[in-house]
C-alpha cells in the first residue's frame, strides 16, 4: 500500500511537469500578450515592460526561470496585471474561499445525492422511486449558472431571507446560496448512479445467500449491499470533486463570493500568464491527488484491489 | 411425517410480454432425511420452485399454492417471518459459490452474522461454533480462512464454506441448488461426499436441484423429473434409472455421456504421416507479483512442453481441471496467442513466427468453436452474415447468390431452420447459436477443428445433439478434430485419443478406451474415478481415489512435481517428468507410485 502510494506519487512528478510545459507554450503560442492593447504602447515603453517581466528572453530561458522560481523558491512570479500582487498572494485569497464552498458542495452533493438513490431503489416502483428520480432528473438539468439567478431572485429579492451576494468571511448566510447553485446538478446525478447501482446490487446473488440466510432488511442494506452499491459512484465522486473546486467562476460572478474561479477567467481574458498558469498548475495537482484518493478508497471498498 | 410438502405450487412471471408459467401446480414432500433430486434441463422450472417455496422470487415473480414446513405455512409469508426460518431450519446453497459470497465481507463475518441473527450468539461463542464447521467440511487451516475474503480461496473451498455457512443453525432441510456445476470434476466429487456425509450424520433432509445424471446417480433417494414447468416423472432413484417410463426421462438418460460407455470412437488406425505436429510448445505468462516498490514478475507457465500430433479424420481429446492450460494450448495451436517456445507444424510448415498475412492463409484450414456461443458471435450482424464472413475471405470469387446458397446449405446441414436466416444471436438460443458457430467455423470445409469447451454451456440434450453432429460433419469432410473439455465422458463420446494435461504439461496420453478403463497416472486415475455414472448401482459400488490437498497453484515451483515426491525430497525442484511410452501410442508421465502419493 505505501509502496503504491510512494509510486503513484513519483509518477504524479513528471505528469505535473509535463502539464507546465504544455500549459506555458499553449499560452505563448496564444496570438498577443498581456500588454497588447487596442491602443499600442510606444515601442520603447513596451520593449521596457517586458524586459522587467522577462518576456524578452527566448521562450526556453523564459521557461526555465518560471521552473527554476517554482521549484526552488515556490513562487510563481508576479501577476502581469495587478502591478503589486503575486501569483502566490492571488492564490492565497481566493483558493480558501473557492476550497470552502466547494466542500460544502461536495459534501451536500454526495450525502443528498447518495440517500436519495438509496431511498428509490430499497423502494422501488413506488412514490417515493418516482419521487427522487424525478428529482434527481430535475437537479440534473439545473447547471450553477441556472441556479444562481434562481436563488437569488427567489431567496434575496423575492423572500428577502439571505443576502444576495458577498463573502463575509464564509459566514453561513453567504454560504447558502453558493452551496446548493454548485452541488444541486452533482446531487442529481449522484442520486441516478447510486440507485442504479443500487438496484443492480440488490438482485446479485451474495444478496440472494444473504437473503436465504434469514438476514434482516437492515443488516442486508447496510452491511451487504452498500459498499458495492458505492464503488462506481466512488469513481464519479472523484471527477466532481475536481469540477466543483474549478468550475466555480459562475458562483464567483453572480454572488460576488471573490473566489479562484473568477480570477482564474479574468487571467484568461486579460492574458495574465502568470497567474493562469499558477492556478492551471494548482488545479493540475489536485487532480492527481483527487485520483490517487479515489484509488485508495476503491481498495476500501473492494478488497480484490490490493495495491 | 413430511417435513416439506408442496402443494400445488405454480409460479408466475409478470413480463412486457405478458406472464410467464415458469411452474405448473406442482406437488411433492420431503421426508426428514432424505436426499431428493429434482432434475431438469435449464428453463424447467426447477429452481423457481424452490425459491418460490423460500420466498426468493424477484420481485416481478408470483407464487400461489402451498408450501408446508413440519406442517405450518410457509408461502408468502411477511419477510420478517420467513427470516425465522431462512437459514434457521432452511439452509440453501447455490450454484456459483464465487458470487454467491458477499466480495467484501471476510468469511468469518459472514457465518457469524446467521449466528448472531438467529441463535443471539455472538463473540467468541460465534467464532468457536463457525470453526467447527469449517473443521467440519474439511476445510484446512479453518482459523485462517474466517479473516480471508472469498476470492482468496478456490472454487471447492467457497463452495464448502457456503455449506458450512447453511449447516450452522443444524437445518432440518438443505436446498441446493446445482452446488458443483460450476467446479471441477474432483472437486465435485469431495463436494458431493460431504453432502451425503451431512445427510447421514446430521439427519438433514436435501433437496438436490441439478441437471446432471450423474450427480443424482450418486445422491438421490427419489428423483422428480421436471419439464417446463411440471413434473413428467417421479419415483425411487433405482427405478427411474432403471426402467424409465417417461419418454422425456428415457431422452434424457439417452442423452447423458457416460464414461463407461460401451459405443465411444475406438482406436484410430491409419498409416498417414500427421497433418498437425505440436513440438514442445510453451506458453508462458508474466504475472506481476506485489513486493518491493516496482513488485515482480514471475512466470506463469501455463503450457509448459506439451508435444503431440494428429491425423486426418481423428478426433484428440484434451481434458483437464481448470487451469491446467487447456484453452491455452488451443489458442497457441491456433497462433492466436504467440507460443514462448516450441513448434507447431501444418502439414509440414512450420506456423510458429509467421506473419500475420501468411498466417491467414492457412486459417482457412484451421477453425475453432468457442465455449460461450452467443458471446462469441458478432451481436450486430445477423447469424447469416457471420457464416459467409469465412466465404467472403476465402472465396471472394462467389457471387452474392452462391454465397447465400452455400450458407442455406450449411444451415441446413447443421439442423438451423431456413426462417432462421436473418434473425440476430440474441433471437436464438443457446443450442441454435452453437450451431450456427460450428457453421461458421465448418463452412470453408476446413482440414482440422478445435472444440474448446464447445458443448459445455448447452443443456445435455442438446449437448448430445451437437455432438452427434460433430461426428457426422467429421465422417462426411474427414476432418481432424481436438476437442477440449473439463468433461470427462463428454470426451470420451467423441475421441479416438485422449491427452491428459496438468498444469500445463500431458500426465498422460493414449486412446480413449485405455484412458478410461486403465489409466496408469495417478492424476488420470483420480480424474476418472471422480467421473459420475448415471447408474445408482455402478456409482454407489464405485471407489474413489482421492489425492490429498487442493490443486496446486500453477506459480509454485514445486507444483509440477505433485506426483514424483521422491525427486522433490532429494531437492531436484527443476526436474521435469519425462513423458514414458508404455505400450505402444500409451504415453505416461513418469511418478512415483499411487500409495507413495496418497501417504501424501
Amino acid at each position: 500500500m505505501i509502496a503504491y502510494i510512494i509510486r503513484r506519487l513519483l509518477i504524479a512528478i513528471p505528469t505535473i511537469l509535463v502539464l507546465i510545459v504544455a500549459s506555458f507554450f499553449l499560452m505563448h503560442f496564444a496570438p498577443g500578450g498581456p500588454f497588447t492593447s487596442e491602443r499600442p504602447l510606444p515601442p520603447q515603453v513596451l520593449a521596457n515592460i517586458e524586459a522587467r517581466y522577462g518576456l524578452d528572453q527566448p521562450l526556453w530561458k523564459q521557461l526555465y526561470d518560471y521552473l527554476f522560481n517554482i521549484i526552488v523558491h515556490f513562487d510563481f512570479g508576479p501577476s502581469f496585471k495587478f502591478k503589486d500582487r503575486d501569483v502566490n498572494d492571488i492564490i492565497a485569497q481566493g483558493f480558501p474561499i473557492s476550497f470552502t464552498y466547494g466542500s460544502l458542495s461536495f459534501l451536500a452533493a454526495t450525502s443528498v445525492g447518495v440517500s436519495l438513490g438509496i431511498a428509490a431503489a430499497i423502494r422501488h416502483n413506488t412514490w417515493i422511486d418516482y419521487f427522487a428520480v424525478g428529482l434527481g432528473i430535475a437537479a440534473q438539468a439545473l447547471p450553477n449558472f441556472i441556479m444562481g439567478p434562481i436563488l437569488i431572485l427567489t431567496f434575496t429579492l423575492w423572500l428577502g431571507l439571505l443576502p444576495g451576494g458577498g463573502w463575509n468571511g464564509g459566514q453561513w448566510q453567504y454560504l447558502i446560496m453558493p452551496v446548493i447553485a454548485l452541488s444541486t446538478s452533482y446531487m442529481g446525478s449522484i442520486a441516478r448512479i447510486t440507485r442504479s447501482s443500487m438496484l443492480e446490487v440488490m438482485s446479485s446473488n451474495f444478496i440472494r445467500t444473504a437473503r436465504a440466510k434469514g438476514l434482516p432488511t437492515r443488516i442486508l442494506i447496510w452491511r451487504h449491499a452498500l459498499k458495492p452499491t458505492l464503488l462506481p459512484v466512488v469513481s464519479y465522486l472523484g471527477p466532481v470533486f475536481v469540477y466543483v473546486l474549478t468550475g466555480s467562476v459562475f458562483v464567483d460572478m453572480y454572488f460576488s463570493t471573490g473566489g479562484l474561479g473568477q480570477a482564474y477567467v479574468g487571467s484568461a481574458l486579460s492574458r495574465d500568464y502568470a497567474v493562469l498558469l499558477g492556478v492551471t498548475i494548482l488545479y493540475g495537482t489536485l487532480t492527481v491527488v483527487v485520483n490517487l484518493l479515489t484509488d485508495l478508497a476503491y481498495a476500501w471498498f473492494d478488497p480484490k484491489i490490493r495495491y | 411425517m413430511t417435513l416439506f410438502s408442496v402443494e400445488n405450487l405454480s409460479v408466475e412471471f409478470a413480463t412486457p410480454d405478458g406472464t410467464i408459467k415458469a411452474v405448473n401446480s406442482i406437488s411433492f414432500d420431503i421426508h426428514p432425511g432424505e436426499c431428493l433430486g429434482i432434475v431438469g434441463e435449464s428453463g424447467s422450472g426447477k429452481s423457481q420452485t424452490f425459491m418460490a417455496a423460500m420466498g426468493l422470487l424477484p420481485p416481478n415473480g408470483r407464487a400461489s399454492g402451498s408450501v408446508r414446513l413440519n406442517g405450518s405455512e410457509i408461502l408468502n409469508l411477511a419477510i420478517p417471518d420467513l427470516n425465522q426460518i431462512r437459514g434457521s431450519d432452511v439452509g440453501m446453497i447455490f450454484q456459483d459459490p464465487l458470487t454467491a459470497l458477499t466480495p467484501h465481507l471476510r468469511v468469518g463475518e459472514q457465518m457469524r452474522e446467521v449466528l448472531q441473527v438467529h441463535e443471539g450468539i455472538t463473540g467468541r461463542a460465534a467464532r468457536q461454533r463457525c470453526l467447527d464447521w469449517l473443521d467440519r467440511v474439511r476445510i484446512d487451516e479453518a482459523e485462517r480462512r474466517l479473516d480471508q475474503f472469498p476470492h482468496e480461496l478456490s472454487g471447492g473451498m467457497r463452495q464448502r464454506v457456503m455449506i458450512a455457512m447453511s449447516m450452522l443453525c443444524s437445518p432440518r432441510l438443505l436446498i441446493a441448488d446445482e452446488p458443483t456445476t460450476a467446479l471441477d470434476v474432483t472437486v465435485q466429487a469431495d463436494i458431493l461426499d460431504l453432502m451425503a456425509g451431512l445427510q447421514k450424520e446430521q439427519g438433514t433432509a436435501i433437496a438436490l436441484i441439478t441437471h446432471d445424471m450423474g450427480v443424482v446417480a450418486r445422491m438421490c433417494d427419489r428423483i422428480e423429473v421436471m419439464r417446463q414447468g411440471g413434473f413428467v416423472e417421479s419415483g425411487s432413484a433405482r427405478g427411474i434409472f432403471r426402467t424409465p417410463k417417461h419418454a422425456y426421462t428415457r431422452s434424457l438418460l439417452e442423452a447423458m455421456p457416460r464414461i463407461d460407455a460401451p459405443d465411444a470412437p475406438q482406436v484410430f488406425e491409419t498409416l498417414a504421416q500427421p497433418i498437425l505436429r505440436v513440438d514442445d510448445v510453451k506458453v508462458h505468462f508474466q504475472m506481476k507479483i506485489r513486493g518491493g516498490l516496482f513488485g515482480r514478475k514471475v512466470p506463469l507457465k501455463a503450457v509448459d512442453g506439451v508435444s503431440f500430433d494428429i491425423r486426418h479424420g481423428e478426433t484428440l481429446g484434451v481434458v483437464g481441471e481448470s487451469g491446467c492450460g487447456k484453452s491455452t494450448l488451443a489458442r497457441a495451436v491456433l497462433q492466436l496467442i504467440e507460443p514462448t517456445g516450441g513448434g507447431v507444424s501444418w502439414l509440414g510448415q512450420p506456423l510458429v513466427g509467421l506473419k500475420r498475412a501468411e498466417l491467414n492463409k492457412y486459417r482457412k484450414n484451421l477453425q475453432i468453436v468457442f465455449q460461450d456461443p452467443l458471446a462469441s458471435l458478432d451481436p450486430r450482424m445477423t447469424i447469416a452474415a457471420s457464416m459467409a464472413e469465412p466465404l467472403m475471405t476465402y472465396r471472394p470469387d462467389l457471387t452474392r447468390r452462391e454465397r447465400k446458397g452455400q450458407v442455406a446449405e450449411m444451415m441446413e446441414r447443421v439442423g438451423l431452420e431456413r426462417q432462421l436466416f436473418n434473425r440476430y444471436p440474441h433471437e436464438l438460443s443457446g443450442g441454435q447459436n452453437q450451431r450456427v458457430g460450428i457453421a461458421r467455423a465448418m463452412i470453408n470445409k476446413p482440414k482440422l477443428i478445435i472444440c474448446d469447451e464447445a458443448v459445455s454451456a448447452l443443456d445435455v440434450s442438446i449437448q448430445a445433439q451437437i455432438i452427434r453432429l460433430l461426428r457426422e460433419l467429421q465422417a462426411e469432410f474427414g476432418l481432424a478434430m481436438i476437442f477440449i473439455s473439463h468433461d470427462l465422458s463428454v470426451v470420451r463420446a467423441i475421441s479416438n485419443r485422449i491427452m491428459v494435461l496438468y498444469l500445463g504439461r500431458v500426465v498422460e496420453l493414449g486412446d480413449g478406451e485405455t484412458i478410461c478403463s486403465q489409466p496408469l497416472h495417478p492424476y488420470t486415475q483420480s480424474l476418472i474415478s471422480a467421473v459420475p455414472i448415471p447408474d445408482p448401482d455402478i456409482e454407489r459400488s464405485r471407489g474413489r481415489i482421492k489425492l490429498p490437498g487442493e490443486l496446486p497453484s500453477p506459480l509454485d515451483p514445486s507444483a509440477a512435481l505433485r506426483f514424483l515426491p521422491s525427486r522433490l525430497a532429494v531437492g531436484e525442484v527443476g526436474y521435469v517428468p519425462k513423458l514414458i511410452e508404455t505400450k505402444p501410442n500409451h504415453y505416461v508421465a513418469e511418478h512415483d507410485s499411487l500409495e507413495v502419493i496418497l501417504a501424501g
